[in-house]
């Protein structure tokens, strides 16, 4: 068990890049005619994140999000909504299980450009009640993806 | 019972009974802002708990020999601990229930199933705690034709008791269940007052104590509640275990919740009868260690004195209002006149979940989040939740004045 964060892992969590995609993300907003959606909810906090995408050919084509809540969910989702463009289902669901590593386990994994941009959560593990915070988008996803409508963080 | 504290309340005294406040979280001191969720725990609780399994444990109410007598004995002076500090008329009118939610489920079930007629309904508030609208929400949808209304709340976060008297004007009311002080916005409903309209309406009242009987000296009788719950751990006692008061004659007429050992008075293969108040309502082997703890926590409280610490907690507040409300960019949630030591806030452009991370770097505790109250914070637009301050005995005006201070900081950090 690692010793509980101290104050300079805060400036660590809120790096500018987390805090840049939080606060102005590149794909906010919601996607008329999606063909696949889905809400994620966390019940203890009230975050909330709606994942919209448009999967053509086999792949995810056009991916935004709605939603509210900390600096970290949102950031977490605008940066899904960057990286799964052009990704198969399958290749989308595996961004989402790295960000769980990265977020429980503190991984880092620098193997691919992707990868690399959302380490940015690996410093999450310093902090674990903010874990699920994390991950609530990539629930979304993974939920919008089996056609389920609503999930939540729990 | 620790009689060294005297009526002159001596905060610095006081913190020194509870071992975890002289701790520090990564080498700052604990400035433990959260005991409206779970309050910490004097010395004095441990003690007698720890006691009560080195010297005096067995099963209670089962035992013929000495050991379950004495067990027996603590078991039911924890009762009439909770009798007279709730001035309840007897002992058999306390039931223990496993927290403040055990209770009102087993209100909801003994009494709402049980007695309430087809066609009547159950009034609680906007402002009320999910433990106290759940269980009422079930009992609407068991499909017993009970119906659930609801009280608005002002903007001010006091209950509008010109909506509770329309609401009770058809007579249909069957219960009123309201909080005796919001865990969120801090507000002490009027319960005496409450009490009255409520029973010229024809109608049973419930109050949920869970804050209050913490914060105020409570007196079931002069109140002229049917019910009144609240929960040993935000009282510096245990968890595990609540309490439900009951007026005997309801309870007399009320079916069990709970079915088992220790609640009946003859059982058949085929039929048991019940036995009375309280046992009926406490099947199974209940929470012995906890009474005990919750006894100690009782006489803690006593020692001190509930008016002292009343008066401790009104300066706090006062306190309080001045330095939060100095806080660029926080807004409070209520502003109620008669309220208890429980703030909940928004602070511009950071997040509570945010907020409450970044405190938590000082040693602050608080609770970021909807408390449990997510139709209150639907209600004032703060569907995101809110930040809560809450304080207990123990509160000093150093650490609300370290929170504003904090608070500041925050909002320059996350600008």
């Amino acid at each position: 068990m690692n010793a509980p964060a101290g104050f300079d892992e805060l400036q660590d969590l809120y790096s500018k890049v987390l805090r840049d995609l939080a606060r102005n993300p590149a794909h906010r907003g919601r996607l008329e005619n999606a063909t696949a959606t889905a809400r994620g909810d966390n019940p203890m906090c009230g975050d909330r994140v709606e994942v919209f995408l448009n999967l053509d050919g086999g792949h995810i084509s056009e991916a935004m999000f709605t939603g509210r809540g900390c600096e970290i969910s949102q950031a977490s989702a605008a940066l899904l909504t960057e990286l799964v463009r052009g990704k198969s289902p399958g290749e989308a669901r595996a961004l989402g299980q790295a960000v769980a590593r990265m977020a429980r386990n503190g991984e880092r994994d620098e193997t691919t450009e992707e990868l690399c941009r959302l380490s940015v959560f690996s410093i999450v593990q310093r902090f674990p009640s903010r874990v699920k915070c994390a991950t609530l988008a990539w629930h979304a996803l993974d939920a919008a993806l089996a056609g389920v409508k609503e999930t939540s963080s729990e | 019972m620790d009689t060294h504290i005297t009526s002159s309340f001596d905060v610095t005294r006081i913190r020194a009974d509870f071992p975890i406040l002289s701790t520090t979280v990564r080498g700052k001191p604990l400035v433990f802002l959260d005991s409206g969720a779970s309050a910490q725990k004097p010395r004095a609780v441990m003690d007698a708990m720890t006691q009560a399994m080195e010297t005096a444990y067995a099963n209670v109410h089962r035992g013929a020999y000495h050991l379950s007598e004495v067990a027996t004995e603590a078991h039911e002076a924890a009762r009439g601990a909770v009798q007279r500090f709730l001035n309840a008329a007897e002992p058999e009118e306390i039931i223990f229930t496993p927290n403040a939610t055990g209770a009102f489920n087993l209100v909801a079930h003994s009494f709402g199933r049980g007695m309430l007629k087809p066609g009547q309904c159950v009034l609680v508030s906007e402002m009320e705690h999910h433990a106290n609208l759940v269980p009422w929400q079930m009992l609407r949808d068991a499909g017993l034709g009970i119906g659930l209304r609801f009280v608005r709340v002002t903007d001010r976060g006091e209950l509008d008791l010109e909506d509770l008297a329309a609401k009770l004007a058809d007579g249909k009311v069957g219960l009123v269940s309201l909080t005796h002080m919001s865990n969120v916005l801090g507000t002490v409903t009027p319960a005496a007052r409450i009490a009255r309209m409520a029973h010229e309406a024809g109608a049973r009242v419930l109050f949920d104590g869970s804050q209050a009987a913490v914060h105020r000296a409570v007196d079931v009788q002069a109140l002229d509640a049917d019910f009144y719950i609240f929960t040993g751990h935000k009282l510096y006692g245990p968890t595990g275990i609540g309490v439900l008061y009951g007026k005997r004659a309801l309870l007399d007429a009320m079916p069990p919740f709970f079915g088992g050992g220790d609640m009946i008075e003859t059982v058949t293969l085929e039929h048991s009868t019940f036995a009375a108040s309280p046992a009926r309502f406490e099947a199974g082997t209940p929470a012995i260690i906890e009474a005990v703890g919750l006894h100690a926590a009782i006489d803690y409280v006593n020692a001190i004195g509930m008016s002292a610490i009343e008066a401790h907690e009104r300066a706090l507040v006062d306190h309080a209002m001045g330095a939060l409300t100095q806080v660029e960019g926080l807004s409070l949630l209520g502003g109620a006149q008669d309220r208890g030591g429980v703030f909940a806030f928004s602070l511009a452009g950071v997040h509570p979940h945010d907020l409450s991370t970044y405190l938590d770097r000082s040693g602050i505790c608080v609770r970021a989040g909807r408390h449990c109250a997510e139709p209150l914070h639907n209600r004032f637009g703060l569907e995101g939740g809110s930040t809560r301050a809450s304080f207990g005995l123990y509160t000093t005006r150093e650490e609300i004045d370290f929170l504003a201070t904090k608070l500041i900081d925050a909002r320059r950090f996350f600008a």
